[in-house]
């Protein structure tokens, strides 16, 4: 009796839990439902984790002698992580999300993983078919955990330079077949045929741990600007693991929960892929810079540097301005200051808008996380195809810390590497102004023309410090005025 | 009467079939500015693998699979609980005109009296 009751109310919660992540996800489809929508899925999931601890009333025989050793473990584990995970996830700066993002994705995948290699370990996967989908689980898991892991030190900076060495497609492709190659050993084993050199315990040892190495290889070559598109595969990896292991468990939510999030992590690849004008493929498997080679002397003119303060007046005169935010803008964490040199120009009656491209920032979206921490109201915040035509008749494009997103020559020049790919018409305003460190390129190593046309002048220096100036003198002119 | 669920071959590929399609559709209404929220909202759901680091560990019976349990308990715990509390923080972020936050504008007249006052 004791044992239905508990099994009815597992699966009421499982399914109450799957109900509210869908739930939920669907209410994050606009910013006003969006905090409740997370909220949902919080709830679903509280639910869930305590109604699992009725798993207790039907272990297997061979675990009744630990239970107590087991729960404590539990209960440790579950404080460990979840408020360690918490506290750092509420501190840490808005800047850090990109790795705090991956960090998190890669301890989904680690855990999908380890279910895997228990169930491996312990010999409870039967039958050809469980064996598979445990060992893909695995697999999957195991490379999402140590790729997000490489991930996050390049977003953290702990890494700073892609890591290509010769022959490196080669080795990522001997290390994956040879880690197909052990589950297959695995597979054959669990079966009854084949001999085998090693014990089947050490096979699985080795499977998990050419999983990881591949992981490691697979995502040391990939640049600082393909992020976006990283962090949304491994997204979708660790979906697809969770809900491949929620088959071997036989447990439906995490099936559906896995699903949907794989599915999710799919699209948002797929879309930020097309926004770079390149296939999932091309941005995994290939390194761009090695094809990034600019042709010297094929643009004519020099930068033009002006005053932050010239820049700033001029803007406070300009009836409209669109601001295009990058990475740069992040890096230098002056959204802050931005949004108060912003609010100067509105209150001066100047219209103003900001430009996002797909692939600003390190993640998807990053760019409007970033200024909705500054303050700065979603409807000032406009999205590549919906503000576009508008530069034509801007005075000012003001460009912070960005440079392929806004490269002219992504519509001109079929021999660059970035031709075709869809980028802000920031060019086409009457007056184009770039904040700048100095005059480098940009990540792909690429000339940027738009900086040396005559409408466009540089203003460097530290965003911050640039755009401290240029509150400064839009300030005084106020003051004078008064 | 047995409430045991057992999903074999078809019908578990009809589950996540269904799941992927209601995924792809429901992601797919997500406007772009969004999209880190969503994110991170999508990785705070696939920390329901908790539960199926919590299955493995209550059935361990050796050292080394209570090791690895615990460790996918940990991890798991980690995924969830950092998962939403980074998404909740962003959310809580995102704000239209009429409902500025309150300190920032505030904030911005102080500083343009106080230097009237200088000048």
């Amino acid at each position: 009796m004791m044992i239905l009751a508990s099994q009815i109310v597992i699966g009421a919660a499982d399914l109450c839990a799957a109900f509210l992540f869908m739930f939920g996800l669907k209410r994050m489809s606009s910013p006003a439902t969006a905090p409740s929508g997370i909220r949902f899925a919080g709830v679903g999931m509280i639910a869930a984790v305590l109604a699992s601890f009725l798993y207790l009333l039907t272990v297997e025989p061979a675990a009744r002698p630990h239970m107590l050793v087991n729960i404590g473990l539990a209960v440790t584990a579950l404080l460990i992580g979840g408020v360690g995970a918490w506290f750092v996830g509420r501190k840490v700066a808005v800047t850090a999300m990109p790795q705090m993002v991956a960090i998190y994705n890669g301890m989904g995948g680690g855990a999908a993983g380890s279910i895997a290699a228990v169930e491996l370990f312990g010999g409870r996967a039967q039958g050809a078919t469980q064996l598979v989908v445990t060992l893909l689980g695995g697999l999957i898991g195991a490379v999402s955990l140590s790729g997000s892991v490489i991930a996050w030190a390049k977003l953290d900076s702990v890494i700073k330079q892609p890591l290509r060495l010769k022959g490196q497609q080669f080795a990522n492709m001997a290390v994956m077949l040879a880690t197909l190659a052990v589950g297959g050993v695995i597979l054959a084993a669990a079966l009854g045929v084949g001999g085998l050199l090693l014990p089947t315990s050490t096979w699985i040892w080795i499977f998990f741990g050419l999983a990881l190495l591949f992981g490691v290889l697979m995502t040391l070559p990939i640049g600082g600007a393909d992020m976006p598109v990283v962090i949304s595969v491994y997204n979708a990896f660790t979906g697809l693991a969770v809900g491949l292991e929620g088959f071997v468990l036989q447990n439906p939510a995490l099936m559906i929960a896995g699903m949907v999030v794989g599915a999710a992590g799919l699209l948002l690849t797929v879309i930020m892929a097309k926004a770079m004008n390149r296939s999932i493929s091309n941005v995994l498997f290939t390194n761009f810079g090695e094809t990034a080679k600019a042709k010297p002397g094929a643009i004519q003119g020099s930068e033009r540097p002006e005053e932050a303060s010239d820049a700033a007046i001029k803007m406070r005169y300009a009836s409209s301005v669109i601001i295009v935010p990058g990475y740069g803008l992040a890096a230098a964490h002056a959204q802050q200051k931005l949004f108060e040199f912003v609010k100067l120009l509105v209150a001066a009656k100047v219209s103003v808008k900001f430009a996002i491209h797909p692939v600003a920032g390190r993640m998807p979206g990053q760019m409007d996380v970033l200024l909705a921490e500054a303050g700065v109201p979603y409807d000032m915040i406009f999205q590549l195809d919906d503000i576009n035509d508008d530069f034509a008749t801007t005075d000012v494009a003001l460009i912070i810390g960005a440079n392929d997103v806004v490269n002219p020559a992504a519509r001109t020049d079929k021999s660059s590497p970035i031709f075709g790919m869809p980028i802000l018409n920031a060019d086409k305003a009457k007056q184009v102004y770039v904040i700048k460190r100095g005059q480098g390129k940009g990540y792909s190593g690429i000339v940027n023309a738009l900086f040396y046309s005559p409408n466009c002048n540089m203003v460097y220096g530290d965003a911050q410090a640039v755009l401290v100036k240029m509150i400064e003198a839009v300030r005084g002119l106020g003051a004078a005025a008064a | 009467m047995s409430l045991d669920i057992t999903m074999t071959g078809f019908v578990a590929l009809y589950i996540f079939m269904l799941a992927a399609f209601a995924g792809w559709v429901v992601i797919g209404n997500v406007p772009a500015i969004l999209h880190t929220p969503l994110m991170s909202g999508s990785n705070f759901v696939h920390g329901i693998v908790v539960v199926g680091g919590l299955f493995a560990l209550f059935n361990a019976s050796t050292h080394l699979e209570q090791a690895i349990g615990f460790f996918a308990v940990l991890l798991g715990a980690g995924n969830a609980a950092g998962g939403y509390a980074v998404t909740d923080r962003m959310l809580a972020m995102f704000k239209t005109s009429d409902a500025k936050p309150k300190g920032a504008h505030a904030h911005g007249h102080a500083h343009v009296h106080h230097l009237k006052k200088k000048s």
